[in-house]
């Protein structure tokens, strides 16, 4: 029996970049017994334009978002990042438009991230399945600070046999991504993500698990250039156990 | 002092290069951010604090009016002179004015990011008055000519190496890296320069409206020294400082030492209420406060105002990882970190600042530590759009934003276009998956490689799947 | 001061925030005083002594006045320090009967720049944070706790609050409107600002000795 239609937002990253976490996150939405739906006129939520200051262009390209997903019982995105910009941003950008403040407000209020949403709406405890590996989690900014993710993708990895999960020392700290800010600041960044990297690599870790794609290209393509051994890949892949596409930015050294 | 603050990325990228600003910053990091961790945890009434805090900052701003007129009438009855400054020109007048008036040729002067912020120190100078940093950061920087790169460190960027060169140049005495030592030195100077000086001018904190009374804050003991030795005391500071009782202080007190340093309460909180009292033994027989605008009234209102909350504690800073990878100089202007890069465009015009609030992935960590909950962040948006609107951003990343936000909005056309793209990226990407040059994202791949897509897009993907 | 500068100010304030003629609501109410200062009796003096320890302070509990000059006697000699005191000229520290040490060179007033030991009386102590509260007086010169490189102040049990604003409504009950200093100290001087190392002694005193005083009338 059906709990629900979910619309699943697959964010314009992992629409283009990785297509296999847009499945992962299809399978374990359907396996928690949802009904999901990907709406094809789907593009890009408009933070890049929010936050470079475009605030006409980013409520515009709300209102598509929020008259497309709006029939959905709830919204999904397999990122903290985008789900932060629907269920947080939303109904401020559009806060004084008689028309749309109210179902900004409304549809802000069925937007959840992806793992979150398994935890606290489907009330997922743990899942099948099993990974041999020590594993470590980066929170994305945006999932941690606006979303309040912590516990909840560390309760599911953990409940996978064999998953041992060590934590980074800088946990809170950005890896230095950023969206646009990456390109404008390449130098800064470039030191953000080395960091990061070498975090990553000390921590002992063989998999880095993240909720983002945008932080995920970001480590991977630092930790590649260093030469490091460790995979990169989506934490809705090792969830759903789809494990099948070769890691982000290729395998480890 | 000039802002600079459009050099920004030129800047960023010496203090990157910069091994000896490298080492100071690693260690501030190190420092500061474990420090107010340990202290916040063991408060269990951090929070409350912080949401009473903003409150209460909240609540005197909404009525500034109101609480400043208190404060200048209870001030005055205590026997200090207040006076407005609306400009930071008209600030620096004011002070070179009385000092005048007085016959000063020698002044002390604690920490005051206001002074910074009017440029008084040049036109101290200028006026042929000679000025000692009490501050021993500041102290620090007034010998090696430079503006301070932390609210409450100004000198946090050098390491003891420079501070020991610069002591001995300065001191005339052999090299000395001991700290100890070095404090030592400071202390014995600057004792001379306390009881040489014939007036101290200081900062403030806190203004309390209540009992009209200034309340200045420091480690060393430094303001009290410059305040209470010399027959004049000049307080230089602004509007909003403004708090409607002491109770209403110590809400801010509490939170503004565990923020700034970890300390459960700062070594030295002084609360001045006029001058020297007619059978009192010690302290100045004149005190004159000048309240500087300088452009915060024009704040007031708008949807900046949330800024005017600030205590200058310093943790947006200590907690920002684009402050502690460049350090503050790269700001261009006094004020640095999180907290600059939204107040520096509203006192020094946007046309001027625009990479500052540009500078931030927006990670959000240093609203998370604010004590009166700013949202930095947030303003920092405010700044963009007026940026956007003024079209102050190169018009390449303007165009180039505009041109995605359009195909955003024409699914079809989008969806053919970056379709085609990524397959692309994804041959050019091989068998190892990544590409390690490409034309145009020079920015990204000079430090690492672009994972390359997996090919099909994932909404074409699945059409073929169903 | 200019009153015209103000008015123009005050009319740009209202202006901006919209509130001509507008009333000022009372102003929302402080943040909780930290359970933590909310002790009494000896739960109080054990936290002030704690707190007071952990900031670099010294603290020596006596019983009475009558113990207190043999306690500085003591204090001089364990850290060989000058015996020249310069001590608030407060009636309760004139009857310490510090002219009756031996050797002790006492003086009565406020510190130069060169007295090596300054001694003074608190108005109240904050056990939350081991803080000493002065406010000056003529008989209780500020820079008696700033100059000298050591400060020995003497705080009475009786003065002891759990937290900042219970001895601030002291201040108030005693003096009215504040008087020209209120100096909240905890700890001898300090500063951070040479490689970030915690050096003591900065400008004020690098030794802080409170003597708290278990029996001791005070007016």
């Amino acid at each position: 029996m059906s709990r629900g239609r979910v619309g699943l937002f697959a964010t314009c990253l992992v629409d283009l970049w990785r297509p296999s976490v847009g499945f992962a996150a299809l399978e374990l939405l359907e396996r928690a017994g949802y009904v999901v739906e990907v709406p094809r006129a789907q593009t890009c939520c408009g933070q890049p334009a929010y936050n470079s200051g475009d605030a006409a262009d980013a409520a515009e390209l709300a209102r598509r978002t929020i008259a497309l997903f709006e029939p959905f019982d709830w919204v999904v995105a397999p990122s903290g990042s985008c789900a932060g910009m629907l269920r947080v941003h939303y109904p401020r950008l559009l806060a004084a438009d008689p028309a749309w403040a109210e179902r900004a407000r409304t549809f802000a209020g069925k937007v959840h991230e992806l793992v979150s949403f398994l935890v606290r709406v489907a009330g997922v405890e743990r899942l099948e399945g099993q990974l041999r590996r020590r594993v470590a989690y980066h929170d994305s900014c945006s999932g941690l600070r606006e979303l309040g993710i912590r516990e909840e993708p560390r309760q599911l990895l953990c409940s996978l046999e064999g998953l041992e999960l060590v934590e980074l020392p800088g946990r809170d700290e950005c890896c230095g991504f950023g969206g646009t800010f990456c390109v404008k600041y390449p130098e800064i960044s470039a030191r953000m993500v080395d960091d990061k990297a070498a975090e990553v690599e000390a921590s002992g870790a063989e998999l880095l698990l993240a909720g983002d794609l945008g932080c995920l290209l970001n480590i991977a393509g630092r930790l590649r250039r260093r030469g490091s051994r460790v995979d990169v890949r989506h934490v809705a892949e090792v969830l759903a156990g789809r494990l099948e596409a070769p890691p982000i930015g290729g395998e480890g050294a | 002092m000039e802002v600079a603050s459009l050099a920004f990325h030129q800047a960023a990228r010496r203090a990157l290069a910069d091994a000896e600003l490298q080492r100071a910053l690693a260690r501030l990091r190190q420092n500061f951010q474990s420090r107010r961790a340990q202290a916040v945890a063991a408060l269990p009434e951090f929070e409350a604090l912080r949401r009473a805090g903003e409150a209460i900052r909240d609540h005197v701003l909404q009525h500034l009016d109101h609480y400043l007129e208190r404060f200048v009438e209870r001030a005055q009855a205590a026997g200090a002179k207040v006076h407005i400054a609306a400009t930071a020109g008209e600030a620096r007048r004011l002070v070179l004015e009385l000092l005048q008036a007085h016959g000063v040729r020698r002044v002390t002067k604690s920490k005051s990011m206001v002074a910074e912020e009017v440029a008084l120190a040049e036109a101290l100078e200028a006026a042929g008055i000679r000025r000692v940093e009490t501050d021993l950061g500041e102290y620090i920087i007034q010998l090696a000519n430079e503006p301070p790169s932390h609210l409450i460190g100004p000198a946090v960027h050098m390491t003891e190496e420079r501070i020991a060169r610069l002591f001995a140049a300065a001191h005339g005495e052999p090299e000395e890296h001991d700290p100890k030592r070095l404090v030592a030195q400071a202390r014995r100077v600057l004792r001379q320069a306390y009881l040489e000086a014939e007036a101290g001018i200081t900062g403030a904190n806190f203004l309390v409206a209540e009992t009209g009374s200034v309340i200045t804050v420091t480690n060393e003991g430094n303001a009290e020294l410059t305040q209470g030795l010399p027959p004049l005391h000049i307080v230089v500071t602004s509007i909003e400082k403004l708090v409607p009782t002491m109770e209403h202080a110590f809400t801010l007190l509490r939170l503004l030492a565990r923020s700034a340093t970890g300390q459960e309460f700062a070594t030295y909180t002084t609360v001045l209420t006029g001058p020297r009292r007619a059978d009192d033994r010690d302290g100045p027989e004149a005190m004159h406060i000048v309240l500087v605008d300088n452009g915060r009234s024009a704040m007031l209102g708008s949807r900046l105002q949330p800024m005017l909350r600030c205590i200058r504690c310093s943790a947006c800073m200590n907690h920002c990882p684009v402050y502690l990878a460049v350090g503050g100089h790269a700001y261009g202007w006094t004020y640095v970190g999180p907290m600059g890069a939204v107040l520096t465009p509203a006192l020094a015009g946007i046309d001027r600042t625009y990479p500052l609030p540009e500078a931030s992935t927006f990670c959000g960590r240093c609203a998370d530590v604010c004590p009166v909950r700013i949202p930095l962040p947030d303003l920092m948006r405010v700044w963009r759009e007026e940026a956007f609107r003024r079209r102050l951003a190169p018009l390449h990343q303007r165009a180039g934003l505009r041109l995605w936000a359009w195909l955003a909005r024409h699914p079809r056309l989008y969806r053919r276009l970056f379709g085609l793209g990524v397959r692309l990226l994804a041959a050019l990407g091989g068998r190892r998956r990544r590409l390690r040059r490409l034309p145009l994202a020079g920015g990204w791949t000079r430090a690492r490689d672009l994972p390359a897509p997996e090919g099909p897009t994932f909404l074409a993907s699945l059409e073929r799947r169903r | 001061m200019s009153g015209e500068r103000l008015a123009r100010l005050l009319a740009r304030l209202r202006q901006r925030l919209g509130r001509e003629g507008a009333e000022t609501p009372p102003a929302p109410p402080p943040g909780p005083i930290p359970a933590r200062a909310q002790v009494a009796g000896e739960a109080r003096v054990a936290l002030f002594m704690r707190m007071a320890r952990a900031v670099g302070s010294e603290v020596e509990r006596v019983a009475g006045l009558e113990e207190v000059a043999s306690a500085v006697l003591r204090y001089l000699r364990f850290h060989n320090l000058p015996k020249r005191l310069v001590v608030a000229p407060d009636p309760l520290l004139q009857a310490a009967g510090f002219e009756r040490l031996a050797l002790v060179e006492v003086r009565y007033g406020t510190a130069g720049a060169d007295d090596p030991v300054g001694v003074t009386v608190a108005d109240a102590g904050v056990a939350e944070t081991g803080t000493l509260v002065l406010a000056s007086s003529p008989e209780r010169p500020t820079m008696l706790a700033y100059l000298p490189e050591t400060s020995i102040v003497l705080l009475p049990r009786a003065r002891l609050d759990g937290s900042y604003e219970e001895s601030w409504q002291r201040i108030r009950e005693r003096f009215g409107t504040p008087p020209r200093s209120v100096n909240f100290i905890t700890g001898p001087s300090r500063t951070a600002d040479i490689g970030l190392r915690l050096t003591m002694g900065a400008h004020g005193p690098k030794r802080l000795l409170i003597l708290l005083v278990d029996r001791l009338e005070h007016p």
